[in-house]
């Protein structure tokens, strides 16, 4: 099994990253602060007003590392790509996948039922955790059973984005009763997103754009094409298969992470700005407090119900990859999501 | 796991300052430098037996010497610092 790597996240203006021999070098105003082996990397996320030398593009295309540009609020902007590798016989085999209707559904119906699995336990965890906000909460996770069976006698992909909808509305519907400390800064009335309008969607857009990354770099790793999907459709630019596999690991790393953040007390009301339009954005702190967490995440280790082998979270995006790709070889009958305990 | 690897180079002979480069370069590139001529190496298995057989071959074993010292996976709570230039968590949060 591949070790879980490190990702290094430059978010200081003006900072520069160069190649230097084999390493990843970080200076700002002409000041060397860090030299990173490129080997220990598996991932550089830059925010804001980065810059880069195309020689170390070009290595980090080489070996593997995904670099991505993020603005200084963490909106994606680019990223870059290195020569197209991987098997091809593999790439088509998904883009025929990715064609037929009924391959299309079983993959996009594995997903989603983890997805929605994931999302009952991260509100059943919240509910026996905390009994005071316990029934609301037990009923949203009973209506998101209630969908998973739903969900196994769709047989049309327009009918299960609709199931996929009515969870999220019972789950998002469900969140604002998981936050528990400062309920007035953090209170929570749905998704919105460009721009986040309150400071929970803020936190929840950030994880999630670091997640995308991740993801995306995890899938072009075992040779599969991020952007061709089975659940979200294909459009120029969107990572579509890397939207496909986020599911299930939005609610159990994501949602998780920002709701343990506010509840712990890890990031305050005071830490985020909210503009004269309304959109809200963190400041720098919160921004390095919430990267530190994530990385932290990542190297928590779990047993892996399927491979049943002991995994760093971090591993699972690379883990499940590695299962969507024998599911589409043939040596697997069926894509078998993350189902997190 | 992570290696440890010191370096004694004979820079008076002739030769000695480019095999000591040379040496040096090579460590850059696989890992930390945490002081003169010691430097930390998180590396895999495949990875070592690489930069093993670059420090050998670069050396004249006449006159320089390596060691290596293996920390193994768990290293973390092997080392500890004291005092000017604290050395960085290979494997901790990167965040500049």
């Amino acid at each position: 099994m591949k070790r879980l790597l490190n990702t290094l996240f430059v978010t200081t203006q003006g900072a520069y990253l160069s190649k230097d021999g084999e390493t990843v070098a970080v200076s700002v105003d002409g000041e060397r602060r860090l030299r990173v082996p490129v080997h220990t990397l598996d991932g550089v996320v830059c925010f804001g007003n980065v810059l880069a030398s195309p020689f170390l593009l070009g290595m980090c295309a080489e070996r593997d590392v995904a670099v991505s540009f993020l603005s200084e609020n963490g909106r994606f902007l680019a990223r870059v790509a290195g020569p197209v590798s991987g098997n091809v016989l593999l790439r088509r085999e998904q883009f025929r996948r990715a064609d037929n209707g009924g391959a299309c559904l079983e993959i996009a119906r594995a997903m989603l039922a983890g997805k929605l699995c994931n999302c009952r336990t991260v509100l059943r965890r919240s509910a026996r955790d905390h009994p005071e906000t316990a029934q609301a909460v037990e009923a949203a996770a009973d209506g998101l059973g209630g969908l998973l069976r739903r969900l196994e006698t769709t047989d049309d992909l327009e009918a299960m984005r609709g199931v996929e909808g009515d969870a999220a509305h019972r789950y998002f519907g469900a969140f604002d009763h998981m936050i528990l400390a400062d309920k007035e800064a953090f209170r929570f009335e749905g998704r919105n997103r460009r721009p986040p309008l309150d400071r929970m969607n803020c936190l929840l857009s950030f994880l999630y754009t670091l997640l995308a990354h991740d993801v995306r770099s995890a899938l072009e790793s075992v040779g599969l094409d991020c952007q061709v999907g089975f659940l979200h459709r294909d459009r120029p630019g969107r990572p579509g298969l890397a939207l496909d596999l986020m599911e299930e690991f939005r609610p159990i790393i994501a949602d998780r992470l920002a709701l343990s953040l506010v509840n712990k007390r890890q990031v305050k009301a005071s830490g985020f700005t909210v503009s004269e339009s309304g959109a809200v954005t963190m400041d720098d702190e919160t921004r390095k407090a919430v990267l530190v967490a994530y990385q932290e995440r990542k190297r928590e280790e779990i047993v892996h119900p399927f491979l049943k082998e002991r995994v760093a979270l971090g591993m699972l995006f690379f883990a499940q990859a590695l299962l969507l790709a024998r599911h589409l070889r043939g040596d697997l009958d069926g894509y078998p999501p993350f189902l997190w305990r | 796991m992570m290696v440890l690897v010191s370096y004694d180079v004979a820079v008076s002979e002739t030769g000695g300052q480019a095999r000591l480069r040379k040496v040096a370069r090579t460590c850059e590139n696989y890992g930390q430098r945490v002081q003169f001529s010691v430097f930390e190496c998180l590396v895999d298995p495949a990875e070592w037996a690489v930069l093993k057989a670059k420090l050998v071959d670069a050396i004249n074993p006449e006159q320089d010497s390596l060691r290596f010292y293996y920390l193994g996976a768990n290293w973390e709570r092997r080392v500890e610092h004291v005092g000017a230039k604290p050395a960085i968590n290979p494997e901790g949060p990167l965040v500049i």
